[in-house]
């Protein structure tokens, strides 16, 4: 548990730090108010509004652990949402829309683990393909249309509460946990480590490599699955132009901003979702603390350039250098300068 | 044969052929009205993907490119709106911004050895927040010598109207099959992408060729940007957002090999124009929707890289029954 701590210490800091921020601007941020059965409040906003790119997050933490990449996950969105609201306006029940749709998103996930894993393609490539094709599928889905439903049960996902807290929140932390539980509390979660580190290696240790491989990006397509579900129940219609775009980069974004390298190896999940509420933190901050919206790009490069120092293998050195000398420093007394002569 | 050619001349044979068949079912498809207007809708992207091709020869990758241009089309108008300058003189400020900021990538990708596809998504970021930071409504350009520049046109044989921007793609791809193929340079970014070890051991300055290749770029996304706005005569922040993968597909139909190393320039053109054929199609045929683009773009996609998977393995082959002789 300690070291899980001090895994997360650094993105529950920045978390904390940016509640602070936004609090000093607009001090009713950590209003909570309980009425009407459920919680309300901007911080309740953020955990709702943050479940798209955690969700995705969720699926891209295992991806970027194999040392690949998923840019296709927001067109995987876009056509879920379109099967499940196609599925619904046509009258085959909730049940069966939902099913359709996990379903969808698991094939993109099959087709793009396939390309990488049995045909060698990189992942950026790969994944490529079905970002470019995606929305195309999507719209002939839904022939062009936004398609909009009534159904209150599907309406629900995205915008009913449950126990007090949204459900989207509720889904997203079931799914990270879920996902964390079944990785972390057996050797699978170690296995992706290894063969993100060295493919060639786990091939070698016994590691069946090109299952998992595909495994991971069935999984991620899943999540993407997931998130489409809650976009599109969200605002009852499936847009298929509109929906998940370039929340892949975002869900990069967050993966990364979790400290997870993005040239693969070790991974943690609580760590990415965190990094995506820090992504909507951000978002609704900046709104509610008055300023406009264009400064949220802005900050989001900023940051990608302080993580990219931070992770920089060239720098490595010297960050490690700065450290035993920060160390060396505290550990002599103050009068020892002589030991350095 | 030269097995390194062979997806140029596959594209080139997939673009007659998907000539020939719009050609049979369309036959103004052969005018030089529709020649000129394929040339003329597709400049901008035709000359951002100049400057991605030379990139992915690299063995890199740069996102930026779609806000670059949406940045520069805001630039111009606003630089124009609220000052006096000559328009010529807004271009050449910002052509060496847009080139200043591709080197800047450039140098991050090398000193940080960070991968480029991460370091020019912050670039996405940053270009498209300065756009939205000059204005992020549609800001029209009025000027005297935006309106002569949008007006200059040949009139080819058959009515075809071949205008300014039209020319500026074909110059820049002139150039850029000089940079690429002709010049020490080009052989420099062309090893690069075969490899970083080999390039280094043969004496390739790796930095410097990776500000170069970035800040060339930066320099074609620049000039798309002034193109696009003449096109369009306004800025827009959020104009071109995703031409970033269309150039990435352009380059790669083209028969770049997409890990770098291996490619032609010329092949990029006809990649280009191949995706502005289907778009005709479309338009002519007026029944199909616009999202089979897409697909059929996504298509073509998968085919060319399933193609050069397998040529890449069949000439590892050869070298590997060479080496065990």
């Amino acid at each position: 548990m300690a070291g899980l701590m001090r895994r997360l210490a650094p993105q529950l800091v920045a978390l904390a730090a940016l509640v602070g921020l936004v609090t000093a601007f607009y001090p009713a941020f950590l209003d909570l108010s309980f009425g009407g059965g459920r919680l309300s409040g901007p911080l309740v906003d953020v955990l709702k509004r943050a479940a798209p790119v955690a969700l995705l997050a969720t699926g891209m933490t295992l991806v970027i652990a194999t040392r690949g990449i998923d840019l296709s996950v927001g067109a995987i969105m876009a056509i879920c949402g379109a099967v499940a609201a196609t599925a619904i306006t046509a009258g085959w029940g909730l049940p069966a829309a939902l099913l359709l749709a996990l379903g969808a998103g698991a094939a993109a996930g099959l087709w793009n683990g396939v390309l990488v894993a049995v045909l060698g393609i990189q992942p950026f490539v790969a994944t490529l393909i079905l970002m470019t094709m995606g929305r195309g599928i999507a719209q002939l889905i839904t022939e062009g249309r936004i398609m909009t439903f009534t159904d209150a049960g599907f309406a629900w996902i995205g915008s009913g509460t449950a126990l007090g807290l949204p459900v989207p929140a509720w889904l997203w932390i079931a799914t990270a946990a879920a996902f964390a539980l079944v990785l972390r509390r057996t050797a699978l979660g170690m296995l992706v480590e290894a063969t993100g580190i060295n493919r060639r290696a786990s091939g070698l240790a016994g590691v069946n490599a090109t299952v998992l491989l595909v495994a991971v990006y069935v999984a991620a397509g899943l999540c993407a699955a997931l998130a489409g579900l809650v976009v599109t129940a969200d605002i009852r219609g499936a847009d298929a132009n509109n929906a998940g775009l370039w929340l892949e980069l975002d869900a990069i974004l967050a993966v990364v901003i979790g400290g997870n390298s993005l040239l693969g190896g070790r991974f943690s999940i609580a760590a990415s979702v965190i990094g995506a509420l820090i992504i909507q933190t951000i978002t609704i901050g900046i709104r509610l603390a008055g300023f406009p919206s264009e400064y949220n790009l802005i900050i989001k490069a900023v940051l990608v350039l302080v993580i990219l120092v931070l992770q920089s293998p060239r720098l490595a050195p010297e960050w490690q250098f700065w450290r035993d000398s920060l160390r060396a420093a505290r550990n002599r007394p103050a009068d020892g300068k002589g030991a350095a002569k | 044969m030269n097995i390194r050619a062979l997806p140029l001349y596959v594209t080139i044979a997939i673009f007659l052929l998907a000539y020939l068949v719009c050609w049979t079912q369309f036959p103004a498809m052969l005018s030089t009205r529709v020649i000129g207007n394929l040339l003329t809708d597709n400049a901008y992207l035709g000359i951002v993907a100049v400057g991605m091709t030379l990139v992915i020869l690299s063995g890199g990758i740069d996102l930026s490119v779609g806000s670059v241009i949406a940045f520069s089309g805001v630039f111009i108008a606003v630089v124009l709106r609220d000052s006096t300058l000559h328009p010529l003189a807004v271009f050449a400020m910002l052509l060496a911004l847009t080139t200043a900021f591709g080197a800047a990538m450039g140098f991050l990708i090398d000193r940080l050895a960070m991968p480029a596809f991460i370091v020019t998504l912050a670039g996405m970021f940053l270009a498209r927040g300065a756009a939205y930071m000059l204005s992020i409504d549609s800001v029209p350009v009025v000027h005297p010598f935006f309106d002569w520049l949008e007006g200059l046109y040949w009139l080819m044989p058959g009515k075809g109207r071949l205008r300014l921007i039209g020319v500026v793609m074909l110059l820049a791809f002139a150039a850029g099959i000089v940079v690429a193929h002709k010049t020490r340079f080009g052989t420099s970014v062309l090893a690069l992408g075969g490899g970083e070890a080999t390039a280094r051991l043969m004496g390739v300055r790796q930095g410097r060729t990776t500000v170069l290749v970035y800040a060339f770029s930066g320099l074609m996304a620049g000039l798309s940007g002034i193109v696009f706005t003449i096109y369009t005569g306004s800025g827009y922040s959020l104009a071109t957002v995703g031409t970033e993968l269309t150039a990435i597909a352009a380059v790669v139909i083209g028969g770049t090999l997409l890990t770098g190393g291996a490619g032609y320039m010329f092949g990029t053109f006809i990649g280009v124009m191949t995706m502005g054929l289907i778009q005709t199609y479309i338009v002519f045929d007026g029944s199909l929707s616009s999202w089979w683009t897409k697909i059929v773009v996504g298509v073509l996609l998968l085919a060319f890289i399933l193609l050069q998977k397998g040529l890449v393995k069949l000439s590892q082959d050869r070298l590997a029954a060479g080496a065990g002789r």
